[in-house]
């Protein structure tokens, strides 16, 4: 496992910036989530990781090497693509020991057949090995395709939306399954996702990207309370924070021109008046769409509450979050 | 992918099985008749009105495989008893077997060119298409123009100076000649059909070979060269098919040692004009390899594009 870094990266694609002077540096043995709607650059940055693009500026290291002009077989990288996860002719078995079986690691048989079992054990596809690629399910398909990866002991993973097909519930399993693969293996990751759930649950550090652009690079918790800009603070947060003039609260700052507040950060019962709209009843949680002052507001509310459409709730900022004209954090 | 198809209903079908029938039996009915000849007599092969039910006879296959001479009387005594079921059947007609025929050899040449020419052409055919569709190639549209190009006239428009050609370069009837000519014809069509089915198949196949620790040309062959056998095999037969059954360059540019059948079948209906079971004998067992071909390759054809591995 090695750390990875990025200097100054800038990838164009013809017209298109795809990446814009990205430096980040990917501590060995952390889990990194890139966020970012599409179009941002995170498959970019991941390319330009494994070497299948090659940066027009700047600098990829993997422990400590400069990988300029090397082949991604010699980066020694493991990648999950979000697509066209597996070999269609080979078998799953042949899909997992493909890897191995390359004439840079060379595997003994022996190990080969224990790896791929270990693996094939883990990710509850032992009972699929002799099938076809082409005879999974959706789900197999792509627990396949990370097993393809995990068989290796490569200096960094990078896995590209592995779980965005999936189903609610294997989606949930299988992210704390490969949460604790990582924990307990050390390995370094670099995953690409515009899911904040897995971002928020996987992550020791996240790096969140607009326009080819990184904004901020950080804990998870420290990029949701301490966002540097609206976009950043869009990002994570289920409900969306809320973003209003800054002036319909008393106490702005100079320079504000934006306020943001999350769920948490509007203490309902006291201070100005606001109508409900609708009241959602998720079942662990109520949201509770507000209108104050002519402006939409969604917050979270007693799961049990009594509250219904036409009522009128008090609200308050806490230690909201205040953005210039610009979008970034002034306060 | 995703697609919608509607069940069409039964009168469709029915149209649709009656219309496939119908024109099975057309091609097929031509095929059946120089089968059948190949059996007849000569005379019954020439009997009007047609005979479908006729006696039938091995002589048209005994004519094909053997060169025979006229016997007089006592040479047929000299000769003695035939000891063959083949001499016997020459011995019928008043004749006696002086050799084999030439036959075998054409048809030897036929298997060497046609064969020969449909590995040279998917070799390059593949190499070239792989190419044109991974690579930032100079000029790729023009080229591939030109490529279509070389299509767009009957090849054998261009016969003279390449006649000329040929007997320049010492290649008039040599089997390498052959294999070249119709690998220079076949080309653009194979390098058009496989670009085709190469575009098909997704490069993260070949980005995930490449990043497992495979070069190039390692995951070309491992992983992309498996999923475009599909392609590889129906081009190969339609490439194995022209090369197979070309006759006017046969004609031209060969006239003994890399003489291919086409050109000698006719030949073998003799002085008299009258013996088409051997021509039809001839045509028969030159369809075999073809069919063959077909046969073993048809598994490919239809299995279709391997799109299931993938999520869309």
């Amino acid at each position: 496992m090695a750390e990875v870094s990025l200097t100054g990266v800038t990838k164009c694609f013809g017209a298109d910036t795809a990446l814009d002077n990205v430096t980040m540096t990917i501590p060995d043995g952390s889990f990194v989530v890139l966020l970012g709607p599409t179009g941002a650059g995170k498959t970019t940055t991941l390319r330009m990781v494994s070497g299948l693009d090659n940066p027009d500026a700047g600098q990829v290291m993997i422990g400590g090497r400069d990988m300029a002009g090397l082949t991604p077989a010699q980066r020694d990288v493991a990648m999950v693509f979000q697509q066209y996860s597996l070999y269609p002719h080979m078998t799953v078995r042949d899909n997992l020991e493909f890897p191995l079986k390359s004439p840079i690691l060379k595997t003994s048989k022996d190990q080969i057949k224990r790896k791929v079992g270990e693996i094939a054990e883990i990710l509850q596809i032992s009972h699929k090995l002799d099938n076809k690629a082409t005879e999974l399910s959706g789900g197999e398909m792509q627990r396949v395709s990370i097993g393809r990866a995990l068989v290796r002991k490569p200096m960094v993973y990078l896995m590209d939306e592995p779980l965005s097909s999936l189903d609610a519930k294997l989606r949930a399993d299988l992210r704390v399954e490969l949460k604790s693969i990582q924990a307990d293996s050390g390995a370094t990751l670099l995953y690409v996702t515009h899911d904040q759930i897995e971002a928020m649950t996987m992550a020791t550090h996240v790096g969140v990207l607009d326009q080819g652009r990184l904004v901020q690079f950080g804990a998870p918790r420290e990029i949701y309370e301490d966002p540097v800009s609206i976009y950043a603070a869009s990002r994570l947060g289920q409900p969306r924070i809320n973003v209003l003039p800054a002036d319909v609260f008393a106490g702005a700052p100079s320079g504000a021109a934006k306020i943001g507040l999350r769920p948490e950060q509007i203490i309902q019962g006291e201070g100005e008046e606001s109508f409900v709209q609708r009241v959602e009843h998720l079942g662990d949680q109520t949201r509770l769409h507000l209108t104050f002052k002519s402006h939409d507001l969604i917050t979270v509310t007693d799961a049990h509450t009594e509250l219904k459409t036409g009522d009128i709730v008090k609200i308050s900022p806490r230690k909201p979050f205040y953005f210039g004209a610009d979008g970034a954090r002034v306060a | 992918m995703s697609f919608s198809v509607t069940e069409p209903n039964k009168g469709t079908k029915w149209f649709a099985g009656v219309l496939v029938v119908g024109y099975a039996l057309v091609t097929i009915a031509p095929l059946l008749w120089i089968i059948a000849t190949g059996f007849k007599s000569p005379a019954d092969s020439i009997a009007y009105p047609p005979k479908v039910v006729f006696e039938p006879s091995m002589e048209g296959y005994v004519n094909l495989f053997t060169e025979r001479t006229r016997a007089t009387d006592d040479m047929l005594e000299a000769a003695g008893e035939p000891t063959t079921w083949y001499e016997e059947i020459a011995r019928d007609q008043g004749t006696v077997i002086s050799g084999p025929s030439r036959y075998g050899e054409r048809f030897l040449n036929s298997v060497i060119i046609g064969f020969g020419s449909t590995a040279l052409c998917m070799i390059l055919g593949t190499a070239a298409a792989y190419a044109f569709s991974r690579f930032r190639v100079p000029l790729k549209d023009d080229l591939l123009f030109f490529i279509l190009s070389t299509r767009m006239m009957p090849p054998i428009a261009v016969a003279i100076p390449i006649f000329l050609m040929f007997r320049n370069l010492g290649l008039n009837d040599t089997h390498l000649g052959m294999i070249l000519l119709y690998t220079g014809v076949n080309l653009s069509l194979s390098v058009w059909l496989l670009k085709g089915f190469i575009d098909e198949i997704p490069i993260e196949y070949e980005e995930a070979a490449l990043i497992d620790g495979y070069t190039r040309f390692q995951a070309f062959y491992k992983v992309v060269l498996p999923q475009a056998a599909t392609g590889i095999a129906s081009t190969a037969i339609f490439c194995l098919i022209f090369a197979w059954n070309e006759y006017a360059f046969a004609v031209l540019l060969t006239s003994g040692t890399a003489q291919t059948a086409p050109p000698f079948i006719p030949t073998i209906i003799g002085v008299g004009g009258k013996d088409w079971p051997a021509v039809a004998a001839g045509a028969t067992i030159f369809l075999v390899p073809v069919m063959v071909f077909t046969i073993l390759l048809r598994k490919h054809l239809l299995r279709g594009i391997t799109f299931g591995a993938v999520r869309k």
